[in-house]
């Protein structure tokens, strides 16, 4: 994967010489180690503060928004398929984007590999080939790097850019891949187990809204956890307020989340946010026979309707 | 504007048999026609409901839907017209999309099925009005007062 960075940098202080762009938006160095963070660059002689690797899992979508001028952006899988959704959905205009797509063979999850080391902390970390080599006081740690990619890579569908301008290196074998393998598990639990489990599941968060702030989909101007006239629902970390947030937040998310796990990665918790989202997914998947971030002509599933919509769950 | 304190959360008395506390959503042009039809014909029909007249069934948020269970309400009913009768020619077939969505996303956290239901009443059919409330309240009767996704209620 990293042996990419010289092309998209190539790429990408080209496309600003020329003046095919005014602003790409990429991925540069995270503050610690194994993180990244959103990098803006404007001036071709930016060009090496990007980086590509495994490090990359914020989903950029989310700065391509009020942006002015021409705007570049490197996409993974998910990153292009968000761009779509919100073209699809007139937050950005298709004239004003250029996708630089680049196939994607997953990102970790540096939660995984913390709760690994027992919440020692990493002073260094380097991603070689197909291994992680942390390093923290005391310890250095040889971790192969397939058994910590986020869950949604392992689930992905859509590696390859589902647009592109242009696309960097060769694309990469898409997987067959069926929903959740949890779904099994959760359908033949009774209500009375699932709603135990959820509640297990949800009663750690802390309402940072991190999952909210990071996600492309979620770029209402005012999110209803924060209205106060009316306040719909409470703010603090009661139960039955957190798990209303998640269940109202995945059902916003119906028919508009790309699964790109940008939330789960983010969440200080470790909580799997991946379980209502997918479901809500599910639904709209076998309701309406409709993916989100695919088509950028289609229309918005939730904002339409058809005459022959199923009514078996009404009396 | 009611207050938290209007509205009162269902709580089981000592000397009476519990009784559940419904809330139904209904719309103006037919579901509350319907339901006035019913009490003009005096049909039969448990008093378990409490109505809100709506607009339309589309006026119905999924939040309230939502606060309703979250503010302890045994069940909540929708109902508006049937699909093609709608008022404003196509709010109820919007409105079916969501609440499908929504009940299939609250069924899957766990909430009982039978607490949140949705029914096409027109202003002619006082009788499937009441047979629909008689129907809803026999389920929550089963079901029993609600506890998941009430505030102020462990799991």
């Amino acid at each position: 994967m990293t042996e990419k960075i010289e092309s998209i940098r190539e790429v990408v202080g080209q496309l600003l010489k020329d003046g095919k762009v005014d602003l790409v938006i990429g991925y540069q160095k995270g503050a610690t180690p194994l993180t990244c963070s959103p990098c803006f660059i404007t001036d071709p002689s930016d060009v090496d503060k990007l980086i590509w690797d495994q490090r990359c899992g914020i989903n950029l979508a989310k700065y391509l928004k009020d942006k002015e001028g021409k705007v570049g952006i490197i996409a993974k899988g998910c990153d292009s398929r968000s761009t779509v959704l919100l073209i699809s959905e007139n937050q950005v205009d298709k004239e004003n984007v250029t996708v630089i797509g680049v196939p994607c063979e997953g990102v970790i999850n540096k939660k995984k590999i913390e709760k690994t080391l027992n919440g020692k902390e990493i002073i260094e970390a380097e991603i070689k080939e197909d291994k992680i080599i942390v390093k923290g006081h005391g310890f250095e740690k040889t971790l192969p790097l397939e058994e910590y990619l986020s869950e949604s890579c392992n689930l992905c569908r859509h590696p390859n850019p589902i647009i592109h301008d242009v696309l960097i290196g060769e694309p990469v074998t898409e997987r067959q891949v069926d929903y959740d393998p949890n779904f099994d598990e959760l359908d033949s639990m009774t209500p009375e187990e699932r709603y135990m489990f959820f509640v297990n599941e949800l009663e750690d968060c802390i309402r940072c809204y991190s999952c909210r702030n990071v996600c492309p989909s979620c770029y209402c101007k005012e999110c209803f956890v924060d209205a106060t006239m009316p306040q719909w629902f409470g703010k603090t970390t009661d139960l039955s307020d957190t798990m209303i947030y998640h269940i109202v937040r995945s059902l916003h998310m119906a028919g508009r989340c790309v699964d790109c796990g940008a939330c789960t990665r983010a969440c200080p918790m470790g909580i799997n946010l991946r379980y209502l989202l997918s479901v809500a997914e599910k639904v709209i998947k076998d309701r309406f026979d409709y993916e989100a971030g695919i088509d950028a002509e289609q229309e918005p599933v939730m904002g339409i309707y058809d005459k022959e919509d199923s009514d078996e769950f009404i009396k | 504007m009611s207050t938290e304190s209007d509205i009162e959360v269902t709580k089981t008395t000592e000397n009476k048999e519990w009784e559940p506390k419904i809330i139904a959503f209904l719309c103006n042009w037919c579901s509350y026609a319907g339901a006035d039809l019913a009490g003009i014909s005096r049909m039969q029909y448990p008093p378990n409901i409490r109505v809100v007249r709506v607009p339309c069934s589309s006026r119905v948020n999924p939040y309230y839907i939502i606060k309703s269970l979250q503010r302890g309400w045994d069940g909540v009913l929708v109902s508006g017209c049937h699909p093609g009768d709608c008022h404003y020619i196509s709010g109820n077939l919007v409105a079916r999309r969501r609440f499908a969505v929504l009940k299939d996303l609250l069924e899957f956290v766990g909430l009982e099925p039978g607490r949140v239901s949705f029914s096409w009443v027109s202003a002619a059919e006082g009788e499937k009005f009441s047979k629909v409330v008689s129907e809803v309240v026999e389920k929550v009767k089963e079901l029993g007062p609600a506890k998941r996704l009430v505030k102020g209620v462990e799991p």
